[in-house]
């Protein structure tokens, strides 16, 4: 039996090695399913709370054009939401239950949404730094084993980048715009830049799980790795803006091509990690409210649903 | 005098839409399920849609260096023309389906016709936004339905709903001087030819859904020439925010 297994799982791992996806019905490590379930399902949470701080400014957006492209994005990013619960479902669990673990706080998200979102510029700043940050790990997930993520990755990917063009598109509006718009791009960098590089996750050295998550392709990257490309990136994108990266240790570093930069306050990655960010307890209540508030509009589609099809059997009896 | 008129029609076609849609924005991420959340949404994003379609041709007819975001954002209280319906509060999913219902029948009704407006800028707008107001009917009617026939529980916070809204429903049809003129003139219709079509509409679906229709109405009105309720200054709070405290910029 044991042996069994233990060819099932080489064999699993050649084809992963070999560059095969794997489907819902294939036979996997239940370690492999967990580890999915629990990607996948932060990643879904990720989207739903993610539009609670951009939500937030769909009232008082400044102007018509700009109201409908964020009403547009909050409702792709609720799209997102619904695919990525449909992939996690592939690996045998409800979507319900999965809702469950993210209103009763066991279940994780991306901890950026647990920072506030104070002024327009903001809307810009998540944009171009929250999205930028979000595709290069997205990107990668369009490769990785698990079929059904992969597929939804490919959608989700073209409509990010969609997202980050407009997010600069916001703040380059700002930079080219009075005094008064120009401070609040840059308080708005200031405010999001650490929080952006904390989304890659704990250093290399922190990251037990990043050995095993390559092996089975979730991850091409190490987190360090990708924090790197991701400061590369940016860093032209906001000399452009006219705007300064808030860190006084950032330079290019020609040997290395790439630019280094300063130490991360990891307390703060942590603690946001364990709920106390600004906004992690306004962002779970505001997420139980929908569905406590909800849920006699679900009873109710359900009722009704029985009542038809009830009475569609009466009618053809 | 008929430009005045016009860009006065205008506003009168395009301010139900911002308001109804800047309430449905209200909702974005507090939905009772992700589908709702979405469909909701993207309601709110067609209606804006046809605003600055409305907004963007009033610019034109006013032609003072007026955009559709000024048009939208920079007008007093009193200036705005949307009815009392649809600057009602979003109280419970109950509410939120009913107002949408009320507003979205008359909504098609009214741009049945208007496909035929001798403006053809009208016309076109029209043309296109049909398509989408057919979906926001079909969505609303099919949640009347589920709301009236669910559950005990759903089935009475519709009718309280319904009890609060419809007092605010016959508003949609008391026409304006600028509509009996744009009537007159062809370019719009005859509001009293629409309403016995509209309270047709009205009793199959409430009757899908268990519900009465209240007696004894009376009816609210005033927000077409004006008088809005005490609700309308905060939506305007919010709506105009940026551009009270930064004027002049762009976005």
């Amino acid at each position: 039996m044991e042996n069994n297994t233990r060819d099932l799982e080489a064999e699993f791992q050649a084809r992963i090695d070999r560059g095969e996806n794997i489907e819902a019905k294939d036979w996997m490590p239940e370690k492999y399913r967990k580890t999915h379930i629990r990607q996948i399902s932060q990643h879904a949470h990720s989207e739903v709370v993610g539009m609670l701080p951009e939500g937030n400014w769909i009232s008082r957006a400044p102007s018509l054009r700009r109201k409908v492209a964020l009403l547009a994005k909050v409702q792709d990013e609720a799209g997102h939401g619904l695919y990525l619960y449909s992939a996690a479902e592939t690996l045998g669990i409800s979507r319900d239950e999965l809702v469950e673990q993210l209103l009763d706080g066991t279940a994780k998200y991306s901890s950026i949404f647990n920072y506030p979102t104070l002024t327009w510029a903001d809307m810009g700043a998540v944009g171009w730094l929250v999205d930028g940050a979000a595709i290069i790990n997205q990107v990668m997930l369009t490769k990785t084993s698990y079929g059904p993520y992969a597929r939804a990755m490919v959608r989700i990917c073209k409509e990010e980048s969609f997202h980050q063009r407009q997010g600069y598109e916001i703040m380059l509006a700002l930079c080219n715009g009075s005094e008064a718009q120009k401070r609040m791009a840059q308080d708005a960098l200031n405010r999001f830049w650490w929080p952006s590089l904390m989304m890659f996750g704990p250093r290399d050295e922190d990251s037990p799980n990043t050995e095993q998550s390559m092996k089975w392709k979730i991850k091409k990257k190490t987190n360090d790795e990708l924090r790197q490309q991701f400061v590369d990136q940016t860093v032209p994108q906001a000399d452009i803006l006219g705007l300064i990266i808030p860190d006084p240790d950032l330079k290019w570093n020609d040997d290395k091509g790439g630019y280094d930069f300063g130490e991360i306050d990891w307390d703060e990655f942590w603690d946001v990690v364990k709920g106390n960010g600004p906004c992690n307890q306004k962002r779970l209540d505001d997420r139980n409210a929908a569905w406590d508030n909800g849920k006699w509009v679900r009873e109710a589609a359900i009722a009704h649903a029985e009542k038809q099809a009830s009475r569609r059997v009466s009618k053809s009896a | 005098m008929e430009q005045k008129a016009l860009y006065d029609y205008l506003l009168l076609l395009g301010d139900n839409p911002t308001i109804l849609g800047q309430r449905l924005g209200e909702l974005c991420g507090h939905g009772p399920e992700l589908e709702t959340d979405i469909a909701l949404t993207n309601i709110s994003l067609d209606l804006f849609g046809q605003v600055r379609n409305y907004f963007q041709y009033a610019a034109e007819v006013a032609g003072n260096g007026a955009t559709e975001d000024s048009i939208a954002m920079l007008r007093l209280e009193h200036e705005y023309k949307n009815a009392l319906l649809v600057e009602q509060p979003n109280i419970d999913f109950a509410h939120v389906i009913c107002k949408q219902f009320l507003f979205d029948v008359y909504h098609q009704l009214l741009l049945n016709e208007l496909v035929n407006s001798k403006n053809d800028q009208i016309a076109a707008i029209a043309k296109k936004s049909i398509k989408e107001v057919d979906y926001h009917v079909d969505f609303s009617s099919t949640w009347m339905q589920r709301l009236g026939d669910g559950t005990e529980e759903s089935n009475e916070k519709l009718k309280k709903a319904v009890d609060f809204l419809w007092r605010y429903s016959m508003e949609l049809f008391e026409a304006t001087e600028t509509e009996t003129l744009m009537a007159e003139m062809g370019v719009g219709p005859d509001l009293n030819t629409l309403k016995p079509l509209y309270l047709e509409k009205v009793k199959e679906v409430f009757a899908l859904s268990n519900i009465e229709m209240p007696e004894k109405t009376t009816f609210q009105f005033g927000g077409k020439t004006g008088r809005h309720t005490e609700y309308m200054g905060y939506i305007l709070a919010e709506f105009q925010y940026m551009q009270r405290a930064y004027p002049n910029m762009q976005w």
